[in-house]
């Protein structure tokens, strides 16, 4: 997993609440088996005509938006399906960092093993964030997770809270398994005493 | 001792190690692998030179893409072959247990769990699909991960968590004739909305709820995620325990009297502390039926499409007319009434055999509209087998219904079985998202009852009119 530590990009305002995970991510896409290569499809009914050719009104469709490295959205945004494949069209695309006034629990849980920042941050604030993001290339923000604040182009810090195991995960590039892995003998003596009733699936 | 629910007390059970954070190295007991999500975790172990650190407690299947007809070609679609092909490999090389295709055990993994008695009281459940909440009926803490966590619960046969809060929805009183775990289901979404349980495991109680039977129990689980919530979980009782016993993986014997005796510890304790409390009258619930392209867009089939008008804030009223123009609604109109293209019968949500039978018994003796394409699509082999040997087959046939084999179908657009732009659809499933169906396609979720009315009078209709 990449590092993420500061960023300083274009923000693509998606002014929607309740972006779910088949918008992010239509199911028709889920057969790949690989993890990289869905950014052309990230929010492909509201980015394509049927005839494959671009909606230009979509936001990622503008030009000064095909850079953007974050997106500022509506509330509840990724809500829906589990699917990682979500977060892989986002990293695909280019964005590695997502603030909106709320996340689904799963698609937030599925950002930070992605090198994904998710930022919730009151409704408020995620307005006027999206008022920056209006402005384009000439207004980018600076996401510092060490410091944990949000740089607006004005040069004012928003501070945004972020659990402190993933936050060292995030900044470190960390593999989770690779942590969890220290734990194995704790977790071989919690299987020494799992109760005689519980069934092994043996002969399928 | 404090007074811990049900969700504490699965919780702490399964604790190998704390985190100086509150991060805790959580044991999991079953894990569910399908062929969509899993793929990629796979690899990584493979990358890393991991094995499956425990084979005995995974079982893995293939139903997202499977197609509904005749499979003993195998899967004509080449990604879709691929992901099933990929996911054989993978359970021969790691040595994971896996119900082929062709298995009469084959179905929708949210279905074959309970029902081959894998998924059992007081266990923790997870599979990289979000609807794994439908395990909470048995009385398990069961999570929907992604393919990071398959992989990394492949790996240890842990995760890395923090416990979620705790919120009670209790549905008291009696269910009206003609209403359904489904309708209850989705009054409930309709409450609370699609972020009501967001960071929340939801425990399900009440005497509308103890009243159900475990298919019932189920759905109402199922659509625990449609509510944000990351579990819903109802205590195991009695009829929990009689519908375990004699299942192929519950334990027997005086195994399976140890698992009862301990099973009935797990019931929330007096007095303990919930952080959300919504409490539901089950007399009030009429059969529901969504509107919207979110499940919480719901109402009452004796009710209207809103009005974008009457909403005061601006990103919701251009939210509701996106969901009216996509479903191609007017504000005002009345939901009893409108036209079906197809209708669904189906899902890791409704297709237990007692759905099918409750969807039978509207059919009966009647037949599909005209210009409807109506589909049953039991959600197991096994189901399948048991509705035949009901003759519900015959009743679906007769009435012109199409009756298929078991997977996922039309559920998701990941398989031959999608709705083309434009058709509307009366679906028993979950989502009603845009496109979730097909692009293009209109959702409206509702009961199996209700989802036959409709393609026997080839519109949405309050099936208490029918009865």
């Amino acid at each position: 997993m990449e590092k993420f530590t500061v960023l300083t990009a274009t923000a693509a305002p998606l002014n929607m609440a309740n972006v779910d995970t088949d918008k992010i991510i239509p199911a028709k896409f889920l057969k790949t088996i690989k993890r990289t290569g869905l950014g052309k499809d990230l929010f492909s009914a509201l980015r394509y005509n049927e005839d494959g050719s671009e909606k230009p009104d979509f936001v990622l469709n503008q030009p000064k938006y095909r850079g953007a490295k974050i997106l500022i959205a509506g509330e509840n945004f990724g809500c829906g399906s589990s699917r990682e494949h979500a977060p892989w069209a986002l990293l695909d695309f280019g964005i590695t960092c997502v603030i909106a006034p709320s996340f689904a629990d799963i698609f937030h849980g599925n950002c930070f093993k992605n090198g994904i920042l998710p930022i919730a941050l009151p409704p408020e604030i995620c307005a006027e964030l999206m008022a920056d993001a209006a402005l384009g290339p000439n207004a980018r923000l600076t996401i510092d997770l060490e410091n944990q604040v949000v740089v607006r182009p004005d040069g004012s810090k928003i501070p945004f809270e972020v659990d402190a195991f993933r936050k060292h995960c995030l900044l470190n590039g960390l593999d989770d398994i690779g942590l969890t892995l220290a734990h194995a003998p704790a977790i071989t003596a919690y299987e020494a005493r799992q109760p005689a009733w519980q069934p092994a699936i043996t002969g399928v | 001792m404090t007074a811990r629910t049900l969700f504490d007390k699965i919780w702490d059970a399964h604790v190998v190690d704390r985190m100086g954070d509150g991060t805790c190295v959580l044991y999991i007991d079953r894990h569910l692998v399908h062929e969509v999500t899993s793929p990629q975790a796979f690899e990584g172990l493979r990358l890393a030179g991991r094995r499956v650190r425990r084979t005995d407690a995974t079982i893995a299947v293939a139903d997202h893409n499977v197609p509904t007809e005749d499979r003993s070609h195998g899967i004509a679609e080449p990604e879709s072959r691929l992901q099933v092909d990929t996911l054989v490999r993978n359970v021969a090389d790691f040595g994971v247990p896996y119900i082929p295709v062709t298995d009469a055990r084959q179905g929708i993994v949210h279905i074959i769990g309970p029902e081959q008695g894998l998924s059992l009281p007081g266990m923790t459940i997870v599979c990289g699909d979000s609807h794994t909440s439908t395990h909470g009926a048995m009385g398990a803490l069961a999570f929907g991960i992604g393919t990071s966590e398959v992989e990394h619960v492949l790996a240890t046969q842990t995760l890395l968590q923090k416990p979620a809060k705790n919120m009670l929805v209790r549905v008291d009183g009696a269910l009206p004739p003609g209403c359904t775990a489904k309708d209850i289901i989705l009054a409930i979404i309709g409450k609370i909305g699609t972020a009501g349980g967001t960071g929340h495991v939801i425990e399900y109680a009440g005497n509308a709820i103890t009243a159900l039977d475990m298919a019932g129990r189920m759905t109402v689980c199922n659509m625990s995620i449609e509510a944000g919530a990351r579990a819903g979980l109802i205590a195991p009782d009695e009829t929990t325990f009689s519908y375990i016993a004699g299942r192929p993986y519950a334990p027997k014997g005086e195994a399976f009297d140890q698992a009862v005796a301990y099973w009935r510890t797990l019931p929330t304790d007096e007095g303990a502390h919930y952080d959300k409390i919504v409490v539901l009258d089950a007399g009030d619930i009429v059969p529901q039926v969504t509107w919207g392209t979110s499940p919480e867009a719901v109402a009452p089939i004796t009710g209207t499409v809103p009005d974008p008008a009457a909403e005061p804030d601006d990103t919701r009223r251009a939210q509701l007319q996106r969901m009216l123009d996509y479903m191609g609604l007017a504000a005002g109109q009345k939901l009893a009434g409108l036209a079906v293209d197809v209708v669904f019968i189906g899902s890791c949500t409704n297709a237990r055999i007692e759905d099918l039978r409750a969807a039978a018994a509207i059919a009966a003796g009647k037949h599909v509209a005209q210009n409807v394409r109506a589909l049953v699509v039991p959600g197991s082999g096994l189901v399948k087998a048991q509705a035949e040997h009901e003759g519900l087959d015959k009743i679906f046939l007769d009435a012109g219904f199409e009756w298929r084999e078991a997977g996922c179908s039309m559920c998701l657009g990941m398989n031959p079985d999608k709705l083309t732009a434009g058709q509307r659809c009366a679906s028993t499933s979950n989502r009603n998202f845009e496109g979730r169906q097909g692009p293009g396609g209109r959702t409206h979720l509702l009961s199996p009852a209700m989802a036959a009315a409709a393609a026997v009078t080839g519109a949405l209709i309050d099936v208490r009119e029918l009865a």
